[in-house]
């Protein structure tokens, strides 16, 4: 009876165990079925480097070069705020916060990350793009700087909270040799605990990149929507989740159109996916480095 | 008590002797049983009147205590007693935990070295510092032991070499090390690392050496290298060690310091200590009846 009972919850728990597995290969499945055929339609350079998407014109036009590159733009410059907002609280933190301000800050960056992106998007839309507009008399506010400016401030708590994971797991020991010998505070940190932290900050950044491009109700509020490359950080663009979000309501199942935004959902997944795998490898490394794992 | 000490001084004619011989315990230990070296020269570092507190905890009380140079001094006693808790306060590694709270003197060649005249950064450098556990950089062998010399401004690469090569031979581990200057200093074994810990201290040139427990986590070969090693860089520099082998402190120091509880109970010749301690404290915990 009792045998029979364990093996029951042994196979419960496999169960769940593989049902992510399930639902990731289930995704991919899906994912590749309802894409391919534009790919097969229109050949996968045409799609991925052609420089107009119009889907719904006659003829229709899939290229989905404008999105990607709306989607690096907006992801680039979410990285120039994430990065150094991210990483500099993390130091911040860890190094020069007293135990009181730490109480504080800690928990007040985790609750900017539990913010929904819908208020976020809100803020974007009502607040900063207007206030850009005035600042810098553009045609549109909600622009490339826009989004990167909201997306990057979504990202930091991401960046911040991992970075500053990161620089906990450097050994105390690393600190205390380093000023045994003589060193100050300035050279410990720069030459001691961000090098054995390094690789750590950079996972932080790939996720606090994942985190941005894949980010869609922000960016379908506050980027402007229209699928032209852009030229400069003031124009209006449509990265590939917005699109996504924005057009599938209206494009027919089974549609050239659905397949193109199915094919475009697999490019997007197999870049986060990419970043997800450098941001493992990068952290096992770390681990490895720091002897962690010994 | 105190003035029963003062009597015994008197009776003992040391009131003229050196301060921090006359103030504390170390002063009781100086009566005719050898323990003459002590004469010989002024302490390298010399601790007066030292009480330290954790916040509102107590942890050292009233350490008066001298460590004569190119001696070693070991610093014994049960888990607890203060001893680790004492010598950081030597480089002031102390100051890296907040809340903590220093009262007395502590004199390098007779100038203190508690106050804010003194730059911890200078000091460390004189004042050197092997820990418990190996703490290599995850840097490669040669940076590990050129890292003192470039966060001190030594830029002139030739000179950094030499001093790297002469600081990994003085740790007896240049015949090692020698072929795989760059590769990671995590690859070598924990005994390697831990010479290479003493070669990154010696590269700054110290006075001073201070060991706190650094055999704890090494094997009994990897231990007798170190021990050696002690014995040779003895000749040049004052080597303070905290151990809690009772073996190691009879094996590799001149002197021995007894704490206990926070205090220091006695101090003297080490072979005295252990084969006539004066305090029955000692006595029972070198004969192994606690601790």
């Amino acid at each position: 009876m009792n045998r029979k009972k364990e093996r029951l919850i042994k196979y419960l728990f496999t169960t769940l165990a593989f049902a992510s597995l399930a639902f990731l290969i289930g995704i991919v499945l899906v994912l590749f079925k309802e894409a391919l055929p534009i790919f097969a339609k229109v050949g996968p350079k045409a799609f991925l480097l052609g420089e107009s998407w119009y889907p719904t014109a006659e003829p229709p036009e899939f290229g989905i070069l404008p999105l990607i590159l709306a989607s690096l733009w907006v992801t680039a410059g979410a990285l120039v705020i994430c990065v150094p907002l991210g990483v500099g609280s993390a130091l911040y933190l860890h190094e020069l916060a007293g135990p009181r301000q730490r109480a504080v800050l800690k928990p007040v960056i985790e609750i900017l990350a539990s913010v929904p992106s819908i208020v976020y998007g809100f803020f974007g839309m009502v607040i900063l793009a207007p206030w850009l507009q005035d600042t810098f008399e553009l045609p549109i506010g909600l622009c490339v700087l826009t989004t990167s400016i909201i997306l990057g401030v979504m990202a930091t708590p991401t960046v911040a909270s991992i970075a500053e994971d990161a620089l906990s797991y450097v050994p105390r020991s690393f600190r205390e040799a380093s000023f045994a010998v003589g060193a100050d505070r300035w050279q410990t940190l720069t030459k001691v605990i961000i090098p054995a932290a390094g690789s750590g900050i950079s996972t932080a950044i790939i996720l606090g990149m994942s985190r941005a491009i894949g980010e869609t109700m922000t960016v379908l509020m506050v980027a402007g929507g229209s699928a032209v490359i852009p030229s400069s950080i003031f124009d209006p663009v449509r990265p590939m989740t917005a699109a996504i979000a924005a057009e599938m309501g209206e494009a027919p199942v089974g549609s050239e159109h659905y397949n193109a935004l199915f094919a475009i959902a697999l490019i997007l997944f197999l870049i986060t996916f990419v970043f997800n795998i450098a941001a493992e490898l990068i952290s096992r490394r770390f681990r490895l480095k720091l002897g962690l794992s010994r | 008590m105190h003035d029963t000490m003062v009597d015994y001084e008197k009776q003992m004619g040391l009131e003229n002797f050196h301060p921090s011989l006359v103030k504390g315990p170390v002063g009781i230990n100086m009566n005719s049983l050898g323990e003459a070296d002590l004469f010989g020269s002024e302490p390298k570092i010399d601790a007066r009147g030292v009480n330290f507190y954790y916040g509102s905890k107590k942890a050292l009380n009233n350490i008066n205590l001298g460590f004569l140079p190119r001696r070693v001094t070991a610093i014994i006693g049960p888990s607890g007693c203060g001893k680790s808790t004492f010598i950081r306060l030597l480089n002031r590694m102390h100051e890296l935990v907040p809340g903590t709270r220093l009262e007395g003197e502590i004199l390098l060649d007779g100038l203190d070295i508690t106050g804010p005249a003194c730059d911890a950064a200078e000091l460390r450098k004189r004042v050197g510092m092997v820990f418990q556990k190996p703490n290599p950089f995850p840097k490669t062998i040669f940076e590990n032991v050129a890292y003192g010399l470039e966060v001190n401004g030594v830029t002139d690469k030739e000179l950094i070499r030499g001093k790297v090569i002469d600081s990994l031979k003085k740790a007896a581990l240049w015949g090692e090390v020698k072929d795989r200057l760059k590769d990671s200093a995590l690859g070598l074994s924990g005994g390697q690392q831990q010479r290479l810990c003493i070669a990154r201290c010696l590269a700054v040139e110290p006075e001073v050496i201070l060991f706190d427990e650094p055999c704890a986590s090494l094997d009994p070969i990897s231990t007798g290298k170190i021990e050696e090693l002690i014995l040779e860089l003895k000749k040049e520099y004052t080597i303070i060690i905290v151990t809690h082998n009772m073996q190691q402190a009879a094996r590799v120091s001149d002197r021995t310091a007894f704490f206990l509880m926070g205090e220091l109970i006695e101090e003297g010749r080490t072979e005295r200590i252990f084969k006539a301690p004066r305090d029955k404290r000692t006595e029972d915990y070198i004969t192994g009846r606690f601790g």
